[in-house]
Parts: structure tokens; C-alpha cells; sequence
């Protein structure tokens, strides 16, 4: 499995160009095919959290910079831009709202450069160390000047304050498809700013950083400098995915630079895989729908949310890109049908193992939080009765049932992957050139 | 001991020392190593050869004493700068970029010397130069089949081959060697003799090697180091014969030629 794949004896790079078509058509059209307010809502999150994630690969994945501070970057240019959005709105500053994400990435790459001549001087845990003090010097910062940080209630403005883009009637960034369809440009934009940074000089120096700095130095690369450059770069494109939330949401508060927002663009990173350029996109896609989507079903989203995370880093270590690519290559070598009825069997029996556990859960949720509101709980659609004896049993049993069938799954999938596993090793010894 | 001679020397060593703690590992080293020179620094374990080299390749800095490059002082410049003055060391521990290609090993190494620098303007594989070398390197070091190879997953003997290409890829002046040949099979290390005698045509050439038909089969001079001291430099004939080298050092090992 090498990290880069090599492309370019491919004249004219077809693949490439049939992945970013694809890529711009699903942009266009998610919120055709999802087009409630609330899903819109959601895409718009979506999007913005995929520059958010990629930009924190920038560091993780390519340079090799564990960082637990990249709220810093992605919240304080979120509050640059929120301020001068408010000022678009006083009419004290003439600015087009539509570029109102390069202010926040302006912001992002001046602190990256601030911030990062100190976290750089070193990587691994000491960098790691040093960008949750900063992460936490921030979110103090916050509190302590309510004048620039808006205090309790933060600062708002009024999107539609620029007032025609372009001229053009009705073009306002006041509806939700308008404003989904600026973060989707500015989206992909980075995307591709994002992903062309990984085919320059300076993008390949930092994988070389990366896997050895000290070598790196001897072949005349400062590594503390590549380190530094690679944390401003990707402060601008924090920066601007806070910008297009500013713009987005219309108010930033001090959570924007709470630790939390630097640990979910990290589970986000891990969930898609650090180890190619588009896992962090599936990962934002992923942890979007746990935080902005099951969050409005169920209270437990956190615990899910966990759940998830733990079971992929143990059974996919390489997170979903990396599980996606495995198969693809099983498929490549024709020996995907082996797998079909072990997946089949893992899949429905792990689904029916998270359901059984999901009513539990919600169950102990409702007795504890939902006091007051009867003793009736809807899972799935289908109403069960904390109180009765019956409703426990039931979950119970459906979680030690479904949980031993899926054991017994588990190791029928893991026997014919393993074979499997074994098999391609073989290929992949007689076959290096091949190998991707 | 530290008098000038009128061309500057490649490299030059003017009572350099180093401790670490309270050890004096470094006791005072002067050498002068001769532009073009093929030149061997051999002496038991321990004795400080291989923190001779972290000293010259910038690693660490010395305590005292002064270490020139063509003449230019090098003594307290870090191992970035050190290279970009035009000199290039390989590890005794093979020190590539694991996850990287073959290829991409290489390419990186050729980059700064290029002038690509940090540059995030221009498309790696739209630099015909960087590519053209690379590929070049990958020839000469025997690695052309492996190319798209993932450098963590080659042999050791390939590996070492590869550590010598990225030492070399930058066109660096003057190479160091750290044991090129340590841990090979005798069909490896004629090989990397090979490879080590064409690479460093024309240029100046300092290794540290145990393998006496190795060093006495490549080296025009031999400097010996004992306890942190050189203890004789000269042509490989006058090594051979010099009673404090056989006292110290060539009686023991068997392998002398």
C-alpha cells in the first residue's frame, strides 16, 4: 500500500479528472437530492467541515504533527471574519461577503505563523503538548475579552449584509441554497488548493519530514522551517472553513476555540484515515452526521459517537479510507465474491448487535433524563416502556442473541479475509510494480 | 599541526574535541583530507569514529577546535546548512524515508539542490530536471526495477544502496560514508565497492569502514583512530606498516589484506 499513488505515466491523468468531475457533480446535486431546510443544514456542515479536516491533515497525515490546538486557527478566523461581517453591516467596511473566508484565512495564517514558529520548533508529543496549551491559552483569551470575543452570547452578523452578489437580483446569501452553494465553491476550491499542495516540492519535503526529519536535514531541508510553513498553510485553510462558518451560521461564540472543536476535527481526521489525501473528507462526512444529524434524535450521540470511533480504530486502524481501499483491491483481483456472505452475515448481525445496544442505551437515557415526559421511549420508531420489566429483556436479549451470532460472523469474515489477506501478499511479492 | 597549505583541503579537522558528560570522546583530532581524495578512517570500536562524523555532517557541534569545508568554517552550522555548502554523509544506520517510494526518496533528496527550495508553485511531476536525476540515480544505484517500491519494504542490501543514492543525489562535493558495507554478504559488499568507486569519481570521499579489504581495496589514504585520537594518516602501505597501527588495531582482526 504506498501512501502516493503514482499517476503520472498516465498521460493526461483521466482518473483524476473523472474523481474531481464526480466530486463537483455531488456538490451540485446533494442538496437537489436532500432538500430539506435541515438537510441543507447539514450538507453546509458538511462541507465546511471537509476543508476543516483536510487542513488538519495537512499537519497529521502529511507532516506528521499530532496537534490537539487546531480550533485556534479555524475559531479565531472564524471571529475575523464574524467582525468584519459586522462591520459589512454598519457600513464601515466595503467587502464582498462571498470573500469574507479569506479574512478568516488571513487570520488563520497569522496566528499559524505566530503560533507556529513556537510549536514547531519540535514534533511528536512535544508539539502535541504545545498546541493544547495554546488551544487552552486561546479559549481563555476568549473569556478574558469579552470586547473582541463577544463574551457569553459571542458576535453575530447578518450575512445578507453585502446585500446583490454580483449585482444580481435576488442573489442575496440570505436562503439556504445560496449560501450551501458559496461553501460548496469555496469547498472545492480547497479541495483542490489542498490536494495540489500534496504534488509540490514543499508537499513532499513534509511526507520526507514526516518519516524522518533528521535525514531530511541532511539532504538540505530545514525541518523546523517545512514544519512551520506546512502549520501556516494549513492555518489559512482552518481559517477559512471558520470564515465560511461565521458566514454560515452568523454568530461565532468562544466554543468555536474550545477543545472540543480540536479534538472532533481529530476524530473526524482518524475516522476517514490520515494516510490519504481523501480520507479526512469521509471522516468530516462522517462525524457531521453524528454531531449535527443523530444529535437531533438522541442525547447519546456523544456515546455513539465513541463507540464508533473505538470499534473502527480497532478493527480498521487505517479508518474508512483505508478499509475502502483494502476492498477495492480485493475487488481488483477478482476476489471479492468470497466475501459477499461473510459480509453479509457480519453486517446484519452487527446491526442488529447496535440496535439491541441502542435500545438499552436509550432506554437508561430516558429514565435519567427524560423525567417527566412518560415512561414511554420511541427507538427505531417502534414505543418501549422503560418501565416494564418486558421492554429490558427484550433489548437484553436481542444484545446477547445478535452478539453472539455476530461473534461467531466476526471470525467466519475474519477466516476468508485473512485467506484472503494471504493470498494478496503472495501477489503483491511477485507483483511489486503493480502494487498501489 | 594546523598550518594552512596553500589549496585549502576538502576537509579539514584542526584539534577538534568533544565530550560527552565528563568523557573526552574527541581528544584533539587534526586531519586534512585532500580535495579528490578516497580517504578511510578506520580504529576499534568505540574509538570515535562515527561521532567524528556527527561533528563534520553538523549532528553535533564539537567543544573546541575548528572544522573547515573549503576553507569555510563549518565548526557550528546545522547539518541543513552544512549540506547546502556542498557536503553529503550516509548513516550506519540505514536512514531513508520508510514510507516513501524509491523514487520519491530520491526525487526528495534532489530537490533543494535543484533550487525548488519550500516551493509550493510548482508541480512536482511537471520538474522534468528533478525527475530526469532521480531516475538517473535510481540506474546508478541499481534500483530501477524497484522503483515505485514503498523504501520501508526493500531488502537491507537494497537499502543501503538507497541511503548512498540520497547522499549522493544533492551533487554534494564531499560524501562521507558511515560502514557503507556493514552487515553485507561478500557478493553484496564487492557490489557496493562497485557502486561507492563510481560514485565518488571526482569527488572527495571520507568513510568510516571495518571491512579492511574494503578500505585497503578503495581508500588512497587511511587515517587511524584510537581512544579519540588519530594515531597515524597516510597511504595505505605506510598504514600497513606502522608499528602503532598493528600494535593498536591490525593485529586483531584477521581480515587484513
Amino acid at each position: 500500500m504506498t501512501v502516493l499513488g503514482e499517476l503520472h505515466f498516465k498521460p493526461l491523468n483521466f482518473g483524476r479528472w473523472v474523481i474531481w468531475g464526480f466530486s463537483a457533480i455531488v456538490f451540485i446535486a446533494a442538496p437537489q437530492v436532500f432538500d430539506s431546510g435541515f438537510a441543507r443544514a447539514l450538507l453546509s456542515q458538511m462541507a465546511i467541515m471537509i476543508i476543516f479536516a483536510l487542513s488538519y491533515n495537512m499537519l497529521l497525515g502529511q507532516t506528521g504533527l499530532l496537534s490537539f490546538g487546531h480550533a485556534v486557527y479555524s475559531g479565531l478566523g472564524a471571529y475575523f471574519a464574524i467582525h468584519a461581517l459586522a462591520l459589512i453591516g454598519k457600513g464601515s467596511l466595503v467587502f464582498p461577503v462571498s470573500l469574507l473566508p479569506l479574512i478568516g484565512g488571513a487570520a488563520g495564517l497569522l496566528f499559524g505563523v505566530v503560533f507556529g514558529w513556537l510549536t514547531t520548533k519540535r514534533a511528536g508529543t512535544t508539539f502535541a503538548m504545545i498546541s493544547l496549551g495554546i488551544g487552552e491559552m486561546v479559549f481563555a483569551a476568549s473569556l478574558m475579552f469579552p470586547g473582541f470575543f463577544g463574551g457569553e452570547a459571542g458576535i453575530s452578523g447578518n450575512r445578507t449584509a453585502g446585500g446583490r452578489f454580483l449585482g444580481i437580483d435576488g442573489l442575496s446569501f440570505g436562503p439556504d441554497i445560496q449560501v450551501y452553494y458559496l461553501i460548496a465553491t469555496w469547498t472545492f476550491l480547497c479541495m483542490i488548493a489542498m490536494y495540489a499542495l500534496t504534488h509540490t516540492p514543499l508537499g513532499r519535503i513534509a511526507n520526507a519530514v514526516r518519516d524522518n526529519p533528521e535525514r531530511a536535514e541532511f539532504i538540505g531541508y530545514d525541518a523546523q522551517r517545512v514544519r512551520w510553513i506546512m502549520m501556516m498553510l494549513a492555518g489559512f485553510f482552518a481559517g477559512v472553513s471558520g470564515g465560511l462558518s461565521a458566514v454560515n451560521l452568523e454568530s461565532v461564540g468562544s466554543g468555536a476555540v474550545h477543545a472540543a472543536v480540536s479534538g472532533g476535527v481529530l476524530l473526524a481526521a482518524f475516522i476517514g484515515g490520515v494516510l490519504f489525501f481523501f480520507g479526512p473528507i469521509l471522516g468530516a462526512v462522517v462525524f457531521v452526521f453524528f454531531a449535527f444529524a443523530l444529535s437531533e434524535y438522541t442525547p447519546a450521540w456523544h456515546l455513539y459517537l465513541g463507540v464508533f470511533f473505538v470499534a473502527l480504530v480497532m478493527f480498521a486502524p487505517g479508518g474508512l479510507s483505508s478499509l475502502l481501499l483494502l476492498n477495492l483491491r480485493v475487488a481488483r483481483l477478482g476476489k471479492f465474491r468470497r466475501l459477499r456472505d461473510p459480509y453479509v452475515g457480519v453486517l446484519g448481525t452487527g446491526g442488529l448487535l447496535a440496535a439491541g445496544i441502542a435500545l438499552l442505551i436509550e432506554m437508561t437515557y430516558h429514565l435519567t433524563l427524560g423525567i417527566g415526559t412518560g415512561s414511554s421511549v420511541k427507538v427505531f420508531g417502534f414505543p418501549f416502556d422503560t418501565t416494564r420489566g418486558e421492554s429490558w429483556v427484550f433489548g437484553s436479549a436481542l444484545v446477547a442473541a445478535s452478539g453472539m451470532a455476530f461473534e461467531y460472523m466476526r471470525r467466519r469474515f475474519k477466516r476468508e479475509w485473512d485467506a484472503i489477506a494471504i493470498e494478496i501478499e503472495d501477489w503483491r511479492r511477485d507483483n511489486p510494480e503493480q502494487d498501489q | 599541526m594546523s598550518g594552512t597549505p596553500a589549496v585549502p583541503a576538502a576537509l579539514q579537522l584542526v584539534d577538534v574535541r568533544k565530550r560527552f558528560g565528563r568523557t573526552e570522546i574527541i581528544r584533539g583530532v587534526s586531519l586534512a583530507i585532500g580535495t579528490g581524495e578516497r580517504h578511510a578512517i578506520i580504529g576499534p570500536n568505540g574509538a570515535g569514529k562515527s561521532t567524528l562524523f556527527n561533528l563534520i555532517s553538523g549532528r553535533f557541534h564539537a567543544d573546541s577546535g575548528e572544522i573547515l569545508l573549503d576553507g569555510k568554517a563549518i565548526t557550528r552550522r546545522k547539518p541543513f546548512e552544512i549540506n547546502r555548502m556542498g557536503l553529503a554523509r550516509s548513516f550506519q544506520i540505514t536512514n531513508i524515508f520508510p514510507r516513501l517510494s524509491v523514487f520519491e526518496n530520491l526525487r526528495c533528496a534532489v530537490l533543494w539542490s535543484l533550487g525548488y527550495r519550500y516551493s509550493f508553485w510548482h508541480n512536482l511531476n511537471n520538474l522534468a530536471d528533478a525527475e530526469a536525476r532521480a531516475e538517473e540515480l535510481l540506474e546508478r544505484i541499481g534500483l530501477r526495477r524497484r522503483r515505485n517500491i514503498q523504501a520501508g519494504l526493500l531488502t537491507y542490501a537494497e537499502q543501503r544502496a538507497l541511503e548512498i543514492g540520497i547522499t549522493i543525489a544533492g551533487g554534494a562535493q564531499v560524501i562521507l560514508l558511515d560502514e557503507p558495507t556493514a552487515g553485507m554478504s561478500r557478493s553484496e559488499t564487492s557490489r557496493a565497492v562497485a557502486l561507492i568507486r563510481e560514485i565518488s569519481q571526482g569527488k572527495t570521499l571520507v568513510m568510516v569502514e571495518h571491512d579492511m579489504s574494503v578500505v585497503f581495496g578503495l581508500a588512497d589514504r587511511i587515517s587511524v583512530v584510537v581512544y579519540g585520537e588519530v594515531i597515524a594518516s597516510g597511504r595505505p602501505e605506510e598504514i600497513r606498516a606502522d608499528p602503532k597501527v598493528k600494535e593498536a588495531y591490525l593485529g586483531q582482526p584477521a581480515e587484513a589484506a
